[in-house]
């Protein structure tokens, strides 16, 4: 029996059981795992960010040369992507991020919250579909549920990876 | 009325070149290539000199995607030669963008940048590079080993000769003067763009 809490492992194993062989991030605690499991893994490319709309360009190109891409980002970061966004909904790109929430379940640094509550609304507002994970054993049948309706369907799909799942930060 | 000055930084001579002749001359191997281009000019040049060819992904907007998209698709295809074709203010969008491709080290990767130091599509506007703002020197500073600027016609030979020679990953800045670019008609469906190229290399 696999443990539930395990997850962020067992969530890179099924990007790699998947075929993922970009993953393209700006840091974020909530990612550590998968960011540590891509830099130490060689049969993938692990593509550090300056900023997280870089990686929605870098997702169409993998599909324009038939790799597949991950973006991990911080729900911060949903907002610097919104019009490259175009380009993934115009062309019918594929497009999977996972994002880490923050201004969200118990956040107690007020300058997060605009972002960390519009991440959902303009996500929809450019077209990608937005799923969300708040327990430990939600995240694989959704991230699974994901990768099919990216990589089969050819949609863009957000999965939010709330803080009542990854913790809320703690500040003093 | 406000106006902006020249840096006094700037130090590179006036462009003499003019895109229509500059840009088929550097590209005359073009059918050796997978290209991503920028929105505009660079776009509308692109799909001229290649006859539209599904080898090119060229951009109707998504301003500042083109770097990027080039990485992904080199990383994917590290047989094939990449070339990302764009313009200065779509690279002065996404200038970080250089420096992630440095990290990745793509050696099938070359960056051109047409730059004719102006907004040509929005109404001739200054753009930064035009008032002084070095894009090949960007580019040293992100971690290209390799970069190449082009005032002059006997700039462009060496040019040809980095092209030719596929010298790992590069940046080449030809620097222009203002004026049209080449033109055809061009498809502006953004999915068929996408269908047309995964179909001419994926099959």
């Amino acid at each position: 029996m696999t443990d539930a809490n395990d997850w962020p492992d067992q969530l890179y194993d099924l990007l790699k059981s998947a075929k993922i062989t970009q993953f393209a991030y700006v840091p974020d605690a909530g990612h550590k795992v998968l960011i540590n499991r891509s830099l130490a893994d060689p049969d993938v490319h692990s593509i550090p960010l300056t900023t997280e709309e870089e990686g929605v360009a870098l997702a169409a190109g993998a599909d324009l040369g038939g790799e597949r891409a991950v973006l991990l980002m911080q729900s911060s970061g949903a907002g610097n992507c919104i019009n490259l966004l175009s380009l993934i909904v115009g062309c019918r790109f594929p497009l999977l991020t996972l994002i880490s929430m923050r201004g969200d379940f118990g956040e107690g640094n007020p300058w997060q919250f605009p972002m960390g509550q519009g991440t959902e609304p303009v996500l929809k507002a450019m077209g990608v579909n937005v799923l969300r994970c708040d327990q430990p054993e939600d995240v694989i049948p959704t991230v699974t549920a994901a990768l099919t309706m990216v990589f089969q369907s050819g949609q863009a799909v957000a999965v939010l990876l709330g803080q009542r799942l990854i913790g809320a930060k703690k500040f003093a | 009325m406000a106006q902006l000055q020249k840096l006094q930084t700037s130090n590179l001579p006036d462009a003499v070149l003019d895109r229509r002749q500059a840009v088929p001359r550097l590209l005359d191997n073009h059918a050796d290539y997978l290209m991503v281009t920028g929105l505009a000019g660079a776009a509308q040049e692109i799909s001229a000199l290649t006859d539209s060819s599904p080898s090119v992904f060229a951009m109707g907007g998504a301003m500042g995607a083109a770097l990027m998209t080039g990485l992904g698709l080199a990383l994917a295809q590290p047989k094939r030669r990449v070339l990302v074709v764009t313009g200065d203010g779509d690279l002065l969008m996404s200038v970080g963008g250089l420096a992630t491709i440095a990290l990745q080290n793509p050696k099938n990767m070359t960056v051109i940048c047409v730059d004719n130091g102006h907004y040509g599509e929005t109404g001739n506007q200054d753009s930064h590079t035009g008032l002084g703002i070095r894009l090949d020197t960007i580019a040293a500073g992100s971690g290209f080993a390799v970069v190449h600027t082009i005032n002059t016609e006997e700039d462009l030979e060496e040019g040809r000769r980095l092209l030719r020679e596929g010298t790992g990953l590069s940046f080449i800045l030809l620097r222009v003067k203002e004026g049209p670019p080449n033109r055809n008609k061009r498809n502006l469906v953004p999915h068929m763009e996408r269908e047309n190229f995964r179909k001419a290399l994926l099959g």
